[in-house]
Formats: C-alpha cells, sequence, structure tokens
C-alpha cells in the first residue's frame, strides 16, 4: 500500500513500540500532526518549549531504558533542540529526534523558518539524517533507532522535508538493519577477561569504578554480584548512581570533585583500578597525573574512543559492560580457593576504607533555625517511595542529592552529567512521569534551574503528570558563587537572584499546588503535604543562603587535596 | 609523527563534513586530505595525512571508525605502502632560465603541460619528498603558482581491499 511520507513515519515509530512521543507543532510539521489522529496508541505529549521537549524524552528514555522520541518544526523549533540534544549525548542517552525542514527545492535557499540542522547537530549526535527521497524514509527510520539504542547510546536526529512528508511510496518496515560500516562490539575479548580477572586475583588495595554505562548497559546485577563475590570496595560516578546500592558497605558512593572522602582516598591508593562503562571525566579525575597514581587500570566499555583518552590503561576491553562482568564473574568464580585467598589478602585494604569512612562520613553540620540542604535531600528520601524517581537540574543541589540521598537502584537518578544543562531536571521528571505514570517522581531544582523551564509546569498540569517538584531556593546561582567565594574573593557577580518569587502563587497560577517551608520544623510537614496532594506540586525550601558543597576538590587540584566540611 | 591514513567510506551525503568535523572538534590536525569515487559507486575513499603522537594517532583511528558512514580505516604507517602526490607547478621561464627549468623537469621525470614565452607550466607525481625536491630547485627561478593534490596511498604486495 503506498502512504505519504508524513503517514511512514508514524507507522514506523508505531513499529518500533514508541508509545509517547514529546513535540511542538509547526509549519513544516503539520502533515505529521496531521496524522496523528490516526494513531491513538502513540500519546503525544505538548511541551512549551522545545528544548523542554527533548529534555522529556530524555528523561523518559533514561528512566525506562527506551528510546525517547521528540517532534520540532525546522528552523526556531530545530535550534531549540539542540541544547536538549547535547545534553543526551553528552551522556549517551537514546533518543531520535524528528524536526521539519523545508521542502527539498528551498533547502539553501534561505526560506522561512530554513536551517542546516544537519550541519548544526553534526557534533552533537551518534548521528543524523536528512530524508531526501520518501522511498528511503522507512529504512532511515530503523536505522536511527538501531544507532540510537545499540552500542554507546545517543542521540539521532532525522530531518524531514515537507515535500518528502507529502511524497507517496510503497511502505514496508525493514526487519533487519545493514550498515556495514557499524558493528557494536557486543563481547569482550576472552583472553582479556582471563587477563583481567588474574590482575584482579592478584590485587590488595583493588577498587571498582563504575560510570554511567552500567547503568546505560543493565549492568547493575553483574555488578553487584562480582563485587559482592570478591568484597570490593564499588564507587560510582554521577551518571552511575543507583547502579550499586548506596547502602551496601561496599559501597564507597559518589567519587571525583564533590566526592566522599573515603571514595577519594580509596582511589588515590588503591593498586588496581577497575573503570566499568566510565570516562575518567576531568570532575572525577581531577589532575590527571595524581589519579590512582599507584594503581594498574582495567578499564571495560562499549565505546572504544573512551579508552586510554584521558589516562593510561593496562588492560582494555571494549564490549557490552553487562557481557563483559558475567564473563569475567565466571571466570573468577571457576578459580574457586582463589577467591579466598584474595578476600583475605584485600581485608587490612577494607580496614583501612574504614577507617577513612569513620574518620570523615559524609556530614554536615545541622541547624534548628535555618533549612539545610541536605538535611532536605535525607527527608526526601526518608519519605519518598523505594523507587521514587529524581531528576535534578545543575548545580548545588544537584550535588547535594547525589551526596545525600542514597540511591540503591539503577534508572532512578536522572541528571545532567557530561554537559551540565541548567534546567533540565522539571522536563526530564516531566519525561520519566509520562513513562511511569504509577510512580513517584520528583524533580530537585534550585532556583536559578527551575526558571530556566518553568513554563512546563503547564505541560505537568495539562497532561496530568503528578511531578513533585522541590526548589532550593537560595536566592542564589549557589554553586557559581561557590567559587566566587572560594576563588574570587567573593565577589558574586551577577549571582544574585534577589527577587523574591513567590513560587506558591507561581504553582497556583498554573493550576498546580504549592507549598514553602521557612524553617527546619516545616521540611517535614511540607514534604508530606506535597507528596499527599495530587496533581503537580511545587516545593519550595528557603535554604541556608551560603550553605556549599563539600567536601570539593578544586579543579585542577588531585583528588586527595580536598576542601572537607569544616 | 606523520601519518598517513586511509579510510573507506560510504558516499553518502556529508561524509567529508563529518571527518573534517572530527578533526576540527577534537583538535586534530590535518596537513592533507584527498578523497575521490572508488571501483564501487557506493564508496570513496579518503587519503588524509596527520600528526600527532601514538595517543594521539589512536584516538584519530578509533574516532574516524566510530563514524557511522565509515566502513574501514588503515593507519599506513603501520606497514609498507606507496605514497603518490601530483604537483601542478607554475614556474617562471625567461631567456636562459627556459633551458634550466627543461633540465630539472627532465631530472625528475616531470611534465611541461602548458607554455608560454614568460613561463613553463610543469606536472610532476612522486612520493611527496620528491616534489618537494624538485619545488626547492624550481622556487629560486620563480614560482608563480603551485597545486599539489596531497598524498594518495595504497599498500604494498597482493593483497588488495575491495572498493
Amino acid at each position: 500500500m503506498k502512504l505519504a511520507g508524513a503517514r511512514i513515519l508514524l507507522e514506523c515509530l508505531k513499529q518500533e513500540g514508541v508509545d509517547t512521543v514529546f513535540g511542538y507543532p509547526g509549519g513544516t510539521v503539520i502533515n505529521i500532526y496531521d496524522e496523528l489522529y490516526s494513531f491513538p496508541d502513540i500519546r503525544h505529549i505538548l511541551p512549551r518549549h522545545e528544548q523542554a521537549g527533548v529534555h522529556a524524552a530524555d528523561g523518559y528514555a533514561r528512566a525506562s531504558g527506551k528510546v525517547g522520541v521528540a517532534i520540532a518544526t525546522s528552523g526556531p523549533g530545530a535550534t531549540n533542540t539542540v541544547t536538549g540534544i547535547a545534553t543526551a549525548y553528552m551522556d549517551s542517552i537514546p533518543l531520535v529526534v524528528i524536526t521539519g525542514q523545508v521542502p527539498t527545492a528551498l533547502i539553501g535557499n534561505d526560506a522561512f523558518q530554513e536551517v542546516d540542522i544537519i550541519g548544526i547537530t553534526r557534533p552533537c549526535t551518534k548521528h543524523n539524517f536528512l530524508v531526501q527521497n520518501v522511498k528511503d524514509l522507512a529504512g532511515i527510520v530503523k536505522k536511527a533507532f538501531y544507532i540510537a539504542r545499540t552500542g554507546r547510546p545517543g542521540p539521532v536526529l532525522i530531518d524531514l522535508p515537507k515535500d518528502v512528508q507529502v511524497a507517496v511510496a510503497e511502505f514496508r518496515y525493514p526487519e533487519q538493519v545493514d550498515l556495514r560500516g557499524y558493528k557494536p562490539t557486543i563481547e569482550g575479548h576472552p583472553k582479556q577477561i582471563e587477563k583481567a580477572a588474574a590482575m584482579l586475583l592478584a590485587a590488595k588495595k583493588p577498587v571498582i569504578y563504575a560510570g554511567g554505562g552500567t547503568i546505560l548497559g543493565n549492568a547493575s546485577t553483574e555488578l553487584r554480584e562480582l563485587a559482592e563475590t570478591l568484597h570490593a570496595p564499588v564507587t560510582t560516578t554521577l551518571m552511575a548512581l543507583g547502579a550499586f546500592p548506596e547502602d551496601s558497605p561496599l559501597s564507597l558512593g559518589l567519587l571525583g570533585m564533590h566526592g566522599t572522602y573515603y571514595a577519594n582516598m580509596a582511589v588515590t591508593n588503591c593498586d588496581l583500578l577497575m573503570a566499568v562503562g566510565a570516562r575518567f571525566d576531568d570532575r572525577v579525575t581531577g589532575k590527571i597525573a595524581a589519579f590512582a597514581p599507584h594503581a594498574k587500570i582495567i578499564h571495560i566499555d562499549v565505546d572504544p574512543t573512551s579508552i586510554k583518552k584521558n589516562v593510561r590503561v593496562d588492560l582494555p576491553i571494549v564490549g557490552m559492560v553487562n557481557e563483559v562482568l558475567a564473563h569475567l564473574l565466571k571466570v573468577i568464580e571457576d578459580r574457586g580457593d582463589a577467591v579466598e585467598v584474595f578476600r583475605k589478602a584485600a581485608k587490612p585494604w577494607l580496614a583501612e576504607i574504614d577507617g577513612w569512612k569513620a574518620k570523615h562520613p559524609m556530614a554536615f553540620a545541622e541547624s534548628s533555625k535555618v533549612i539545610k540542604p541536605q538535611a532536605v535531600i535525607r527527608k526526601l528520601r526518608e519519605l519518598s517511595q523505594p523507587d521514587a524517581i529524581i531528576a535534578t537540574d545543575v548545580g548545588q543541589h544537584q550535588m547535594w542529592t547525589a551526596q545525600y540521598f542514597s540511591f540503591t537502584r539503577p534508572r532512578t537518578l536522572l541528571s545532567s552529567g557530561g554537559l551540565g544543562t541548567m534546567g533540565y531536571g522539571l522536563p526530564a521528571a516531566m519525561g520519566a512521569q509520562a513513562a511511569f505514570p504509577d510512580r513517584q517522581v520528583i524533580a530537585v531544582c534550585g532556583d536559578g534551574g527551575f526558571q530556566m523551564n518553568l513554563q512546563e509546569i503547564a505541560t505537568l498540569v495539562q497532561n496530568r503528570l503528578p511531578v513533585k517538584i522541590c526548589i532550593m531556593n537560595n536566592n542564589y546561582l549557589g554553586m557559581v558563587r561557590q567559587w566566587q567565594e572560594l576563588f574570587f574573593n567573593k565577589r558574586y557577580s551577577q549571582t544574585v537572584l534577589d527577587l523574591p518569587i513567590d513560587f506558591v502563587k507561581l504553582a497556583e497560577a498554573f493550576g498546580a499546588t504549592g507549598f514553602v517551608a521557612s524553617k527546619p520544623s516545616e521540611v517535614e510537614e511540607t514534604i508530606r503535604r506535597g507528596f499527599a496532594a495530587p496533581g503537580p506540586v511545587i516545593m519550595e525550601f528557603k535554604i541556608a543562603r551560603e550553605e556549599k558543597v563539600l567536601p570539593m576538590v578544586p579543579a585542577g587540584a588531585s583528588l586527595n587535596e580536598m576542601v572537607l566540611a569544616s | 609523527m606523520r601519518h598517513t591514513i586511509a579510510v573507506l567510506v560510504e558516499n553518502e551525503f556529508g561524509v567529508l563534513s563529518r571527518v573534517a568535523g572530527l578533526f576540527s572538534g577534537r583538535g586534530f590536525n590535518i596537513d592533507s586530505l584527498s578523497v575521490a569515487p572508488t571501483n564501487d559507486e557506493a564508496m570513496s575513499r579518503m587519503t588524509i595525512v596527520t600528526r600527532g603522537d601514538e595517543q594521539i594517532l589512536e584516538q584519530i583511528t578509533k574516532h574516524l571508525n566510530k563514524l557511522i558512514d565509515i566502513i574501514k580505516v588503515i593507519d599506513f604507517t603501520d606497514e609498507t605502502a606507496i605514497e603518490r602526490e601530483m604537483a601542478l607547478i607554475k614556474v617562471t621561464a625567461e631567456d636562459a632560465a627556459r633551458a634550466e627549468v627543461l633540465r630539472i623537469v627532465d631530472i625528475f621525470r616531470a611534465k611541461v603541460i602548458d607554455t608560454t614565452p614568460k613561463s613553463f607550466t610543469v606536472e610532476v607525481t612522486g612520493a611527496p619528498s620528491k616534489i618537494d625536491a624538485i619545488l626547492d630547485l624550481l622556487r629560486p627561478l620563480g614560482l608563480k603558482e603551485l597545486v599539489r593534490t596531497g598524498p594518495v596511498a595504497i599498500g604494498r604486495g597482493a593483497k588488495g581491499w575491495k572498493g
């Protein structure tokens, strides 16, 4: 049967099992929107800004593990998606973003709402496609989904000119993808895995350093089994929080710039570091020359370009992290006695780590006068459901959440780690809530980031997405202020947001509910009322204005040169 | 260190931009780049001359391999290969200098492909070092214009790449 391009696109989405798309109509995508009436199984959510639409698709993808889908029109619609796409690219999130384009005959003519979105997004997509012929459309959509979700995942953009949406072609969704230039490695090399097992078992002071790849690669079960078999301590990056339960005695929590004292000391003193699905980001390593100086390094990653990009690696293993870890565990278990010997040899190491934990646990000065943001985060953990999904913005509140929430399940923290996109939290929470209507979804924001995408409260209310928004309000752009305090003589250039906003009224203006806590004694009650209220809720916490995120490794310093909480 | 990398790519829209963007976006250098279709019209072959230490070259080849439209990458510095480059050189040639230019052309087995009373245009093919050598000799006589193709490379021996 011959179908128009717009219809073919939606048939393809249906074939891919897409149940939710986040999109914004416009001149060059009207045909797609018109066809949408024929697809009642595809839920369309209309954000109030295309950037938020892409963040929502990203939140949907991170929470569910499925490919997120967003649609935008040409020109400004397309450029508005760029921050969302770059955010997903840096954190390897599978997305398919569809943009309308001016008719093929007008491309290059500076037509109304024309922009070269293929050129603009080339460096921030895993791949992108301009569809020049309707006959290619189904094959391109199939490839786009395949590329987005396999190997190291990432966003893929399809630019679809208006005339291609109108033109007709025979529709047949391809069953297989043939991309001769793209063959991701699945299994790790068996000899390398044997060597890794030998290196691990020979270590006396091992540390496993888990990155976002352990969540994206669905490897948290394998990670836990391996760590528990070996009694090996595990530290996680921001992107991996939840991949290893933080309530386990083997957990070292977060490492890096705002990591725990004991994680950073363990990495600095270990004799073997096994990196799993991590990329040695500068926020993790601090000064490269002083990073894990005594350690042999094993690096497991699906993306060969991550290996030896920033640090020397003694043993690389390319493959899907869940496959590699399962294989490695099997090899280790087959050694039977060696595991016992290893555990015995590593006992003093675990005792040393326990000493660091006792010396400098994660702590802050509690107060009965002002609300401490860390106390709010702890209370949120205590009062929220065990499978609650937390989305954050970027800044101090993000780090306090990472440090104090104690994540125990994968895909329960959604945060922009690589790009560090303010304004991400609220729309990402919206996407996660669309994926899981029955789970508790909480957006933790600062007052700065919240104001970058606050228009999405309208989307929450309209679509009955009961996201609970917690604003840690210090009337500052707090993280930059912290740097100014520490490194710029307290010259708070342009970081003071001194317009007092009534967030309760703001919530009410959108038809949502608002609560505010100004004193520590009001925190618990505010959270309880906020969680109990139906629909979307804003909970504002007027926090200690100049509270800092500590510990902190100053940029460029080595991990053991931490500024600790006094 | 100088490296010559051959890259087989899908003959798709925008491939050259992807490759060029990879180099510029990550601060890698391109000394020269040549590209043309292969025997299989669905593929093109690029020859890229770049420089960097071992770690940078490893990153360059890995990133090239990561691009979806790239089918195969070979770093020729690891194996024996033959490199050839062509140059078209417009050189000043008047009076006694005309004979001198012709002598140099003869020594290098180059060709004169255009001539005027005041100039010769010379075509020369060879390894990049040979082009450098003829240029060293012609430069004192007055170079009016120079165009080099950048090298193309092929592995020695019976084994070949499809495409």
